[in-house]
């Protein structure tokens, strides 16, 4: 040993704890604006939805069938547009989810590499057009389409009011395939964190790669799916834009040849002449929708995500 | 050897420009354990997965020469690989259970190939544990995850799972080397009542499993067999050098 060499361990303690406070200060005021985001959002709806509710009644509201906010005898009941909200966006889970997973497996279990290097940033891309994009595309290639529908369906009717294509069935399409790239990214992702083993121990029990697939692959990757159609509802229920433009927006019985109005296109719609009560329900629809998207996201969580941990 | 289960014959095995396998002939016994070791990259891996056509799988890899098994070549053009697995089960080196209860992942490969009837399928589930020497253990909590199970608990989970689609052959791809010296115990006493019923290869980076608990060795060096013969022979006269110095622990 050389005595009086060693190395001291010994620190500037203090300068050190500074650096460390001060860096754990500043992650935590990051964490918090989120949570002040959420907060603050979550009063101001309160805050400003309320007072219509006061006024009109909430059962009056969220029950009443007749929209007639500029009327004499003003009218504020949204029940079908709450209904359509609700069908619509169901239709377009059952309509894009089974698609958007059957293409998630076809990326990561199917397709020849060259295909799948074609396909894979196509839907990257349906991922980052724009909304209102969707909408134009519906106007253009939707509503003609679902017109010709209409007309065959529905000749020689009495009853059926024309719409000319823009309908619910058309906001249906729209919205599943604004939902695809959403639930193809996660699902395929989860599809592709499936360890290998389980395809190979399935495959060596002698089953076919179809079989594999539908037998142990997707129920393993059940948790990361379940996320993808966790977060196609979210997109589903809050789109706005799109479906502004191809759905006729007025306020009718959700069926597939009727115009109708969702939550959101409600608000897009008419908060630009609104005033007055007629503003204040439209706050409180803005309530009505927000209310929605929590209870589905606590809801389906704990459903979904229940149905998957039993499993593991 | 008077009864072979397999007949290797002039197997060449490709991967792209990698000759991986150089001319293997073997026979593998019936009803005996037949040890596959070698230090690693050697091919005895690929030279087993060669028995039950998993490297179909893997892309740019090729297959020349034959594998008869009870007298059929697996590499036949008119083989079904379903029925070919069916026969020749596998259990792999990762403890693999899928994300179900036990009774799910035992009955995985019978429903596969049909059998739906519930009383059917309880027996070959409980056989299959049975036979598997975990039935025990796990008999009051069969329909809870098989993922609550411990590692050498899965492994034979797996060694059972294989069991129920009644196989012949059951290839063993270093089944302990991800196991506790206990768990490893215990497989390889199942592997000796197994090898009753079925006809077991195993591969293994462990010399003394192989010498504890097969019948036949076979030492792979750089995709050939260097020597094959029955374990005692190998291990107390080894005829091949370089088989003497990979036992005696000179390089591997």
């Amino acid at each position: 040993m050389n005595g009086g060499t060693h190395a001291s361990v010994m620190g500037n303690r203090k300068n050190k704890a500074v650096v460390e406070t001060v860096a754990q200060i500043v992650f935590t005021i990051c964490a918090f604006f989120a949570v002040l985001a959420v907060v603050s959002i979550t009063l101001y709806m309160i805050i400003s939805g309320t007072p219509a509710i006061l006024k009109v009644g909430l059962g009056e509201i969220l029950f009443g069938t007749e929209w007639m906010p500029t009327a004499a005898d003003p009218k504020f009941g949204i029940l079908w547009v709450i209904l359509t909200s609700i069908v619509g966006t169901t239709l377009a889970i059952l309509l894009g989810v089974p698609i958007g997973v059957l293409t998630a497996v076809f990326l990561a279990e199917v397709a020849p590499k060259p295909l799948a290097a074609i396909v894979k940033p196509a839907v990257e891309l349906l991922a980052g057009i724009p909304s209102v994009i969707y909408g134009l595309l519906g106007i253009y290639l939707l509503n003609p389409l679902m017109y010709k529908l209409e007309r065959l369906i529905f000749q020689g009717s009495t009853t059926h009011q024309f719409t000319g294509g823009a309908n619910l069935l058309s906001a249906v399409i729209v919205l599943a395939i604004m939902i695809l790239p959403t639930v193809i990214n996660i699902s395929e992702t989860s599809i592709r964190a499936v360890p290998a083993g389980i395809k190979s121990s399935s495959l060596a029990l002698g089953a076919s790669h179809v079989q594999t697939i539908f037998r142990s692959i997707l129920p393993a990757a059940k948790s990361g799916i379940v996320t993808a159609i966790v977060l196609g509802v979210g997109r589903a229920i809050g789109e706005a834009m799109a479906i502004t433009l191809v759905s006729g927006s007025s306020v009718n019985v959700p069926l597939p040849f009727n115009s109708v109005r969702f939550l959101t296109t409600a608000i897009v719609s008419e908060m630009g002449y609104s005033s007055g009560l007629h503003r204040q329900v439209l706050f409180t629809i803005g309530l009505v929708l927000f209310v929605f998207i929590m209870i589905i996201n606590v809801v389906l969580n704990k459903i979904l995500k229940k149905g998957a941990d039993d499993n593991e | 050897m008077a009864n072979s289960k397999i007949t290797v014959e002039n197997l060449n095995l490709h991967y792209g420009e990698n000759h991986a396998l150089k001319d293997v002939n073997m026979e593998i016994a019936d009803h005996a354990i037949t040890a596959f070791i070698g230090p690693s990259g050697c091919g005895k891996s690929t030279f087993l997965r060669c028995l039950n056509r998993m490297n179909d799988l893997v892309d740019g890899c090729r297959v020349e020469g034959k594998v008869i098994l009870d007298g059929e070549d697996i590499y036949d053009k008119r083989v079904d690989t379903t029925l070919l697995r069916k026969k020749v089960g596998m259990v792999f080196q990762q403890p693999n259970p899928f994300p179900m209860s036990i009774y799910d992942n035992i009955a995985y490969g019978p429903r596969l190939h049909g059998i739906k009837n519930k009383k059917e399928l309880d027996e070959i589930v409980e056989r299959s544990l049975q036979g598997a020497a975990i039935f025990e253990e796990v008999k009051d909590r069969l329909h809870k995850s098989a993922l609550g199970l411990s590692g050498g608990q899965q492994q034979r989970l797996c060694i059972a799972r294989a069991l129920a689609v009644s196989p012949e052959v059951l290839l063993m791809d270093e089944p302990t080397s991800a196991l506790d010296p206990i768990s490893t115990l215990k497989i390889e006493e199942l592997m000796e009542t197994l090898k009753k019923k079925y006809t077991v290869v195993i591969v293994t980076h462990n010399m003394q499993q192989a010498a504890r608990v097969s019948d036949d060795t076979a030492f792979f060096l750089v995709g050939e067999v260097v020597e094959k013969n029955a374990t005692s022979e190998i291990f107390a006269r080894p005829q091949d050098k370089r088989t003497e110095d990979y036992i005696t622990g000179r390089f591997g």
